[in-house]
């Protein structure tokens, strides 16, 4: 009996390319799309990532490689999951970022139940990451294309998930991924690749938090650094740490948003020299290999998505925090944001950034 | 070998080789327009009248109270809103008593009503078998009472209605009485006298006859405004070219199924009261859902706790095997049941719900495959709840 493998589909190139090679290399496989919670808007748009043409496209794939395709709803899970802390952590003034608890809580929290419930050995996804086995441990590494590495959504990954999934496309460029789709007659067509959140409407989360937590957008005090009163904001919801235009207020000189500070509903603002950073703590650290380092490290860190990596030092502290010291000061640290650390090619895990003012009550 | 078994026949039926071969002259040969005044539409239109008349013995009615429309769903929204349109311009009243286990057809259709068009709707309950009492019906008929609609059987739990009974009651108040018997159709005898109903709808696909074809019986002398307007065809309440092949293959196919119904029927329950009994002595926390007796023969309904019906149906295709966690329409939503909900089964039942639909081509050996497959998808579901990664 060959294993079972499920493939998480979107239509899109890169997981119709996976699934092909699953079949190819003998697996058993089986197609599935989630059904993911999307605003409800003029029309019937769905989710950014499961619209019927999606799933028409998948559904085609699946068909053309003879194997089952099914539609599994989450809408209710990822609502809660996904989109109800999306608006908390703007609420609190963090700037999150939805694929990862996306990726925690659903894709390898409930798919991979839903996957092993139906007797798979693997949950496949179209992402560009490897997985290695050194001994009995599993590494997480970036993806061989360094353009569409996806290991930094992917750092929450535990010992056990990373022994039952598999990335097909870990080892290829987008290049190679698009050659291959085209030589079996598969769709090659992307899907936009879209930096919006996929569950809104229109792209704009700062209308999407003010309709579910209108305390977001609350007027509240503009003050520098030495705590003096310049105006006043618009709701903290209406500004991110780096913003230069739309504050709103003359100065001799031009102004940037340094901090958001929701225990006094202030935005703090300051010269371009004093944005930067040499120094945060990172909270909820989650280590790849299972274990917190004994002491200080050395790695480098991305501090986004689409970062480049910075070297750092790191010191664990407890209560699963890290303090985290770059070895040049990075102008946009932003709290609730993801700080993931590797060493080379190797994902060491990650955690969230903290604010300045919780970074302090955390180093008394 | 994989296994393929489809218990699913009451989604759709495959259509029986004798209705393809029926149908087969009314598509390249006399293919002519049913309103034409020449040979060729004269011989189409001799093709749709003698299936009316073939469809009319067998209900009981005369071959003019027969509207053909192009599906089940259409045959519904044509009753509903026919006679409710139709009592709004002679300003007879604007309220409908209606169930809450009727299939999306006449409940989206009621719910446009109300909404659009200020009906008001009184939904009577149902027990815990999903049966409707006719006192009941009885209690919601108002003076302004221009139509009520309560199905021939569940589509989801096999429950047979009283129909008799609540279009007795019906006609003490002078008030019409559809139903939707897409279910029943083929299953149960459907003489409309004997049912006593105004206004009946039905779906060929659903009988081993070709899908894209419905009928509405609707009693001599009831008003009724088309719900969809154009040209003359079906006496003008149901414009449209006439769908001369479907029409004949759904005409063949009602007299077969006729035909064949009271043996069939026995196998069926035969089969059906070894894959009840079997699922209900073999899985813990199961029950059956629907009147223990008063059911549709072929239709099996169940519900298991703590899975999602959904995952059973897919867990069994992966084993080759064809079901359906309700109505096929609803399939793939990780909710409740609505009709179950109305039952009042707990939520923690009412999502996992699982019917087997039986027909032409199950043998017991799929029943017994069935049950050797069944317990075990559901144990690995159930363990897969208790611990996730």
């Amino acid at each position: 009996m060959n294993a079972h493998a499920v493939i998480a589909m979107s239509g899109g190139v890169d997981s119709s390319v996976a699934a092909a090679l699953l079949v190819e290399q003998g697996y058993q496989v089986t197609g599935v799309m989630l059904r993911l919670w999307a605003e409800p808007a003029a029309g019937c748009r769905d989710n950014l990532c499961c619209t019927p043409e999606a799933v028409e496209r998948a559904r085609d794939v699946a068909a053309r490689l003879g194997i089952p395709f099914y539609e599994v709803d989450m809408r209710e899970p990822f609502r809660r999951a996904v989109v109800e802390t999306f608006v908390a952590e703007y609420v609190a003034a963090r700037t999150p970022n939805p694929c990862i608890p996306c990726n925690r809580e659903v894709r390898f929290g409930l798919l991979m139940q839903w996957a092993l419930e139906h007797g798979a050995d693997f949950l496949a996804t179209g992402h560009y990451a490897r997985v290695r086995r050194v001994g009995d441990r599993y590494q997480l590494l970036r993806g061989r294309d360094r353009t569409k590495d996806q290991s930094y959504v992917l750092h929450i990954l535990t010992q056990e998930q990373l022994a039952r999934v598999l990335f097909p496309l870990g080892d290829l460029t987008k290049r190679e991924v698009r050659d291959m789709a085209r030589a079996r007659g598969l769709p090659v067509a992307d899907q936009p690749e879209s930096q919006d959140v996929c569950f809104l409407a229109d792209g704009d989360y700062r209308r999407f938090v003010a309709e579910h937590a209108p305390e977001a957008v609350r007027p509240g005090p503009i003050l520098d650094t030495a705590g003096r009163v310049l105006g006043e904001h618009k709701g903290l919801i209406h500004y991110t740490i780096g913003q230069r235009k739309g504050i709103g207020i003359a100065a001799p000189y031009p102004l940037y948003v340094l901090a958001l500070d929701p225990q006094r509903n202030a935005l703090i603002v300051g010269r371009a020299e004093e944005l930067g950073q040499t120094e945060c703590v990172v909270a909820r650290m989650h280590y790849i290999a299972g274990e917190e380092p004994p002491g200080p490290f050395e790695a480098t860190a991305q501090i986004r998505y689409r970062h480049k990596e910075a070297p750092v030092v790191a010191t664990p502290l407890p209560g699963d925090r890290l303090r985290v010291r770059f070895a040049v000061p990075q102008r946009d640290i932003t709290p609730g944001q993801y700080l993931v650390l590797y060493d080379g090619e190797v994902v060491l895990g990650g955690g969230v950034i903290c604010a300045a003012w919780e970074s302090m009550l955390s180093l008394l | 070998m994989k296994r393929a078994i489809y218990m699913d026949y009451s989604a759709t039926t495959p259509v029986d080789p004798r209705v393809v071969e029926a149908m087969m002259p009314y598509w390249s040969d006399i293919f002519g327009n049913t309103s034409s005044a020449h040979a060729w539409g004269q011989a189409a239109a001799t093709a749709l009248e003698r299936s009316r008349e073939r469809v009319a013995r067998i209900l009981g009615c005369r071959p003019s109270e027969i509207v053909f429309t192009a599906s089940g769903t259409e045959a519904d929204n044509l009753a509903l809103r026919g006679v409710a349109w139709a009592a709004r311009q002679a300003g007879r009243g604007h309220h409908i008593v209606t169930t809450p286990i009727e299939h999306h057809a006449v409940e989206a259709t009621v719910e446009q009503l109300h909404r659009l068009f200020g009906f008001e709707v009184t939904v009577v309950r149902v027990d815990g078998h999903g049966l409707v009492d006719p006192e009941e019906v009885r209690r919601a008929i108002r003076p302004d009472t221009v139509l009520v609609s309560v199905m021939t059987a569940s589509n989801e739990v096999g429950t047979v209605q009283p129909i008799p009974e609540i279009a007795a009651v019906c006609r003490e108040y002078g008030v019409p009485l559809h139903t939707d018997a897409v279910q029943a159709a083929g299953r149960m005898a459907l003489n409309v006298e004997d049912l006593g109903v105004d206004l009946l709808a039905l779906s060929a696909h659903k009988f081993y006859g070709p899908k894209g074809v419905g009928l509405l019986y609707i009693r001599r002398g009831l008003a009724l405004v088309p719900a969809i307007t154009g040209g003359g065809h079906e006496g003008g309440r149901r414009p449209g070219t006439v769908n001369v092949a479907g029409i004949v293959g759904m005409a063949t196919a009602l007299e077969l199924a006729e035909a064949m119904r009271e043996e069939e029927m026995a196998r069926l329950t035969r089969l059906q009261d070894r894959l009840i009994e079997g699922i209900l002595s073999a899985i813990p926390d199961v029950r059956l859902t629907g009147h223990p007796v008063r059911r549709l023969p072929h239709l099996a309904s169940f519900a298991i706790r703590g899975v999602e019906g959904a995952s059973v149906v897919i867990g069994l295709d992966l084993e080759g095997i064809a079901a359906s966690s309700g109505a096929a329409c609803a399939e793939g939503e990780a909710r409740p049941s609505p009709v179950l909900e109305a039952m009042g089964l707990a939520p923690e039942w009412a999502v996992g719900a699982l019917r087997l639909s039986l027909g032409r081509y199950n043998t017991e050996e799929d029943v017994e495959a069935v049950l050797e497959v069944l317990p075990r998808v559901v144990a690995r579901l159930r363990e897969g709840e208790d611990q996730s990664l």
